[in-house]
């Protein structure tokens, strides 16, 4: 990030639409700022972007492929296109292949109806999924004394690693294994009850966009996240309040 | 002429056409515009010629579910896949990570109090090794998706095909719902 | 060092050379040493001294010579007689017909079309040094492209040499490697890094590691002059671990270069700085990919991050950094020698210079080779190659690894350069090259590939983790017969998903063996198709 004093103000074209940014501006910002919607789910607001679930691709002018929003800065005279049809069918398989990749039954979820991966597929228009169910067998770690962790809701977004990582400091969740074997772990791979690193904080569970971390105790679609927390934390960290 | 009307369930709980029913007075405002001519709910056997719009509750879980499916789907102009089990197999799935045989000795061996029996009968249909949604079985017209979708979701949907028109149901159902 | 130092040393190799009336070269890079080149080296050492000519006839280990299916290779010097299949039981048959114009039943013909067929830059010194000696580099020219650079150019005049060479990366992507450095050497920040991309990962290529492990110096010299150009003082060989012989000769070079004063702190009596260490890779494909091979070398996990910033302006620990592959650094100190111009006449107009191939799979002369870029495939496959083995038909050859593309018989006559493979639907890639014949089925080699890819993705975009394994399992029914015509649209759409939303260059390529094959042998997934529905 450029130093306070370096910052420039740009403007450019959203949607066809004179917008004004900070150099220091991702075009996701900018675009939420002025009410585009961009479909995200690894992206959080106060923790850093990874741009790996791919949903939040825009077209940007002169540039040859799509680009995440989240992790592109803007530029002068930037010309970017949040939606049109290609842009659209791409988030739509790319949120069909989430829910094709484990087995995330959402009418027995702890996290039915609080769940953004449930709400961007209706927002996107998917009522059925095209590629097969993979139906992989992944196991529940419910020995935390908290908190449980379900695989088989899991999607892979790493909000949990960044979280603990960057604004906890514990670094208890990491990832391990490769492509579609890859799986959140804690500590090096051993039972989440038995990670002495972890601070119990629940931060990981309150910004789960899915029902993969939940608190104990809760049934049904009573899983219900505070994700909120987290851009006042990192805003009053960040003036040191 | 009256619309054929024809609902089945596959591999569920039977809660959509619960759902279904829960349409309550205003079936009647469509009653003269359709023909219930196959439905659990009636007493027709046999499985009519032609049917201008099927209702499919369930996952495709048997030989049995597989070949009525298929039969369905042959004679009718528009296929409904109903609720989530229809749609993504939803709980009926649960079983799929584990192997069939596992299955049944669990539920008929080892957690059996009285009988201990595995159920033999040349009346049961074999399961298949993987519970399916019906799409991945045969080409699905509309999908309502939720657990079970609420009445006005349905009867919305039942009328709009009545007018001629897909539904479209964005923003009225959703997985889960 | 000195120039004078560097020149005695050149001098006091060839007095030595002189001094003796024969060579005899026994490969051992890794190929032959598989086969017991070991043995094979110490055996005819054996027998020359039972014969009392160990002090007339030199014997060294010597780096690849090319023709790997034929090995253990043994060659006599200066006349270039060459021996294939040698081994310690049969060695006789090089040490008692050590007079020119002798008959044996191993012999190599040194003049076939698989040898003069080549043009060797990358690996002139390849089967002719002993790449665990720098006397023998520096006796070839060695290490006189850095003291050239150091002491004639400026950094400006190294770079503008580059890109006035028309060199271009040969890891792949064929990034203008003059452009780099020039962008590199603008960044701002005073502490850079060099960056030896040597994660060689696709399935059968083996270039680098042959260059690595026939002449090491020679990369090391590359690495340095970058180093120069761009203002770099600190350097970096990222190696996988599977390759114990390429790693074990690195470090020996290194551990040389640093005693004579080439690698270390003022180097050739200059201002100049670098040094040079190794970091092992753990057998990840995706690490071959920059950022996630600078993450990597960081002790991070190996995934890949979105560009820009691209290494250039902020890599490895944040620092502008370059990276090259092995190829490209090889080709450095060849330029600077005989500059420019002259690497600029080789090649087509878009890419200069040579281009290293592992040939591989059903064609007679496997082996490594290198041949000026323009050449078609037909020359390389049929004349360098020899043809399909068996008299088979040829199908098609599989060129850029698993993210590369197959191409069909109607297009051989194509002339091989960066642009030209892209147009087919493949890549350059780093130069492999499988060749099919007619009894490979091109869903098979297609479903290979996607399973590679599959195993290989980082796991971390969504579309690379799941897209690559729905292809996959959609290639698994067309392999077995149970795929439908909507299978095939499905399999269309999720590459074309894959390869445009993809975070890195390995997702975003990892449908092309499935593309380019539905583009040249749909039929043969149409057949697996037809077949079902006749079952019903």
């Amino acid at each position: 990030m450029a130093a306070n004093g370096q910052i420039k103000i740009f403007t450019l074209k959203i949607d066809g639409k004179d917008v004004s940014a900070r150099s220091d501006q991702t075009v996701l910002q900018v675009c939420r700022e002025n009410e585009f919607f961009i479909p995200t789910l690894c992206h959080l607001e106060g923790l850093s972007n990874i741009g790996a679930c791919r949903l939040c691709m825009v077209e940007v002018a002169g540039q040859r492929k799509l680009l995440p929003a989240c992790t592109t800065m803007v530029s002068e005279a930037m010309e970017v296109t949040t939606t049109n049809d290609k842009l659209a069918h791409y988030r739509k398989m790319t949120l069909e292949l989430i829910f094709s990749e484990r087995n995330h039954t959402c009418s027995v979820c702890v996290s039915n109806n609080h769940c953004e991966l449930q709400f961007l597929s209706q927002k996107l228009g998917i009522n059925h999924i095209r590629v097969p169910y993979r139906f992989p067998k992944f196991a529940v770690d419910a020995s935390h004394p908290y908190f449980i962790l379900d695989h088989n809701r899991c999607i892979l977004c790493t909000r949990c690693v960044r979280v603990c990582d960057e604004i906890e400091g514990a670094h208890v969740w990491d990832v391990s294994g490769r492509g579609i074997q890859a799986k959140v772990i804690t500590e090096l791979n051993q039972p989440w009850g038995s990670a002495d690193t972890c601070t119990q904080c629940g931060k990981c569970v309150n910004v789960c966009p899915v029902g993969a971390l939940s608190e104990k105790g809760r049934s049904v679609a009573e899983n219900t996240k505070r994700s909120g927390f987290l851009p006042y934390l990192t805003a009053r960290r960040k003036e040191k309040i | 002429m009256k619309a054929k009307i024809a609902t089945t369930w596959l591999d569920g709980c039977s809660g959509c056409h619960m759902s279904f029913l829960d349409i309550d007075e205003r079936l009647l405002a469509i009653a003269d515009r359709i023909e219930l001519v196959y439905s659990p709910l009636v007493d027709n056997k046999v499985f009519p010629d032609y049917v201008d719009v099927t209702i499919v509750e369930g996952a495709v879980a048997s030989v049995d579910d597989l070949a009525k499916i298929k039969k369905i789907r042959k004679h009718t102009k528009y296929l409904i896949a109903l609720g989530d089990c229809a749609i993504n197999a939803n709980v009926p799935s649960m079983r799929n990570p584990i192997p069939v045989q596992e299955i049944i000795n669990r539920a008929y061996v080892e957690n059996a109090f009285i009988h201990d029996v595995m159920p033999k009968h040349p009346a049961l249909p074999e399961l298949l090794a993987r519970v399916m949604p019906i799409h991945e079985v045969v080409p699905v017209d509309v999908f309502i998706p939720g657990c079970p979708p609420s009445n006005d979701t349905i009867f919305y949907a039942v009328a709009e095909l009545l007018d001629g028109r897909i539904p479209d149901l964005t923003n009225k159902t959703r997985f889960g719902a | 060092m000195t120039l004078e130092e560097l020149q005695e040393i050149k001098a006091g190799e060839e007095l030595a050379r002189s001094q003796k009336k024969k060579s005899i070269h026994v490969c051992v890079a890794a190929g032959c040493m598989s086969q017991n080149a070991e043995a094979v080296l110490n055996t005819i050492e054996g027998q020359l001294k039972e014969k009392g000519l160990a002090k007339e006839i030199d014997v060294k280990g010597v780096g690849c010579m090319g023709l790997c299916a034929a090995g253990p290779l043994v060659s006599i010097e200066p006349e270039n007689r060459m021996f294939q299949e040698i081994n310690p039981a049969n060695a006789f048959l090089v040490t008692d017909n050590l007079e020119k114009g002798k008959k044996t039943t191993n012999d190599l013909a040194s003049d076939s079309p698989f040898f003069k067929r080549q043009y060797k830059i990358v690996t002139e010194n390849c089967g002719v040094i002993n790449p665990e000696r720098i006397e023998e580099y520096i006796a070839f020219d060695g290490y006189l492209g850095l003291y050239t650079v150091l002491h004639d150019l400026d950094q400006n005049e190294v770079v503008q040499n580059l890109i006035k060479s028309g060199l271009r990366g040969r890891g792949g992507g064929g990034y203008p490697t003059g452009l780099k450095w020039s962008t590199v050497a603008k960044a701002v920040g005073s502490k850079k890094y060099v960056i030896c991309n040597a994660d060689e990962g696709d399935p059968g290529a083996f270039m680098d590691r042959s260059v690595l492990e026939s002449d090491p110096h020679r990369i090391l010299e590359g690495m340095a002059i970058a180093a120069y150009a761009i203002g770099a003082d600190e350097g970096f060989i990222y190696v996988r671990a599977e390759y114990p012989l390429a790693i074990s000769r690195l470090k020996v070079a290194i551990k040389q270069a640093e005693r004579k004063g080439l690698l270390g702190n003022n180097i050739f009596g200059t201002t100049f700085n670098f040094t040079i260490s190794i970091r092992l890779g753990a057998g990840a494909f995706v690490c071959g990919e920059e950022t996630a091979l600078i993450a990597s070398i960081e002790g991070g996990r190996g995934t890949p991050r979105p560009r820009p910033p691209y290494p250039a302006e902020s890599g490895l620990w944040g620092k502008p950094t370059l990276i090259n592959n092995v190829e490209t650094f090889a080709n450095i100190a060849p330029i600077i020698r005989k500059g420019a111009d002259w690497y600029a006449s080789i090649g087509t107009e878009t890419s200069k210079g040579t281009k290293v191939f592992a040939l591989a799979g059903q064609v007679v002369n496997t082996g490594l080779i290198e041949v000026p870029m323009g050449m078609s495939l037909r020359e390389i496959i049929f004349d360098i190659g020899g043809g399909i083995p068996g008299g088979r038909k040829f199908k098609a050859v599989q060129t850029g690894g698993p993210s590369g593309g197959c191409i069909p018989e109607e297009f051989l006559d194509i002339k091989v350069d960066y642009e030209s493979l892209t147009k087919l639907g493949s890549i350059m890639g780093s130069g492999g090259m499988i060749v099919m014949d007619e009894n490979s089925n091109m869903v098979d080699v297609a479903r290979y590939f996607m399973e590679f890819c599959m195993s290989e993705s980082c796991g971390k975009c969504v579309p690379c983790r799941v897209g690559t394994a729905q292809i996959y399992d959609i290639l698994t029914k067309f392999a077995e017969r149970r795929a439908t015509e909507a299978d095939l649209t499905l399999l269309e759409e999720l590459c074309d998903v894959v390869r445009n939303t993809s975070l890195c260059g390995l997702g975003q390529s990892s449908p092309n063996p499935v593309l380019s094959t539905l583009k040249y042998f749909k039929h043969e997934y149409m057949e697996r198709i037809q077949a079902e529905v006749n079952q019903e």
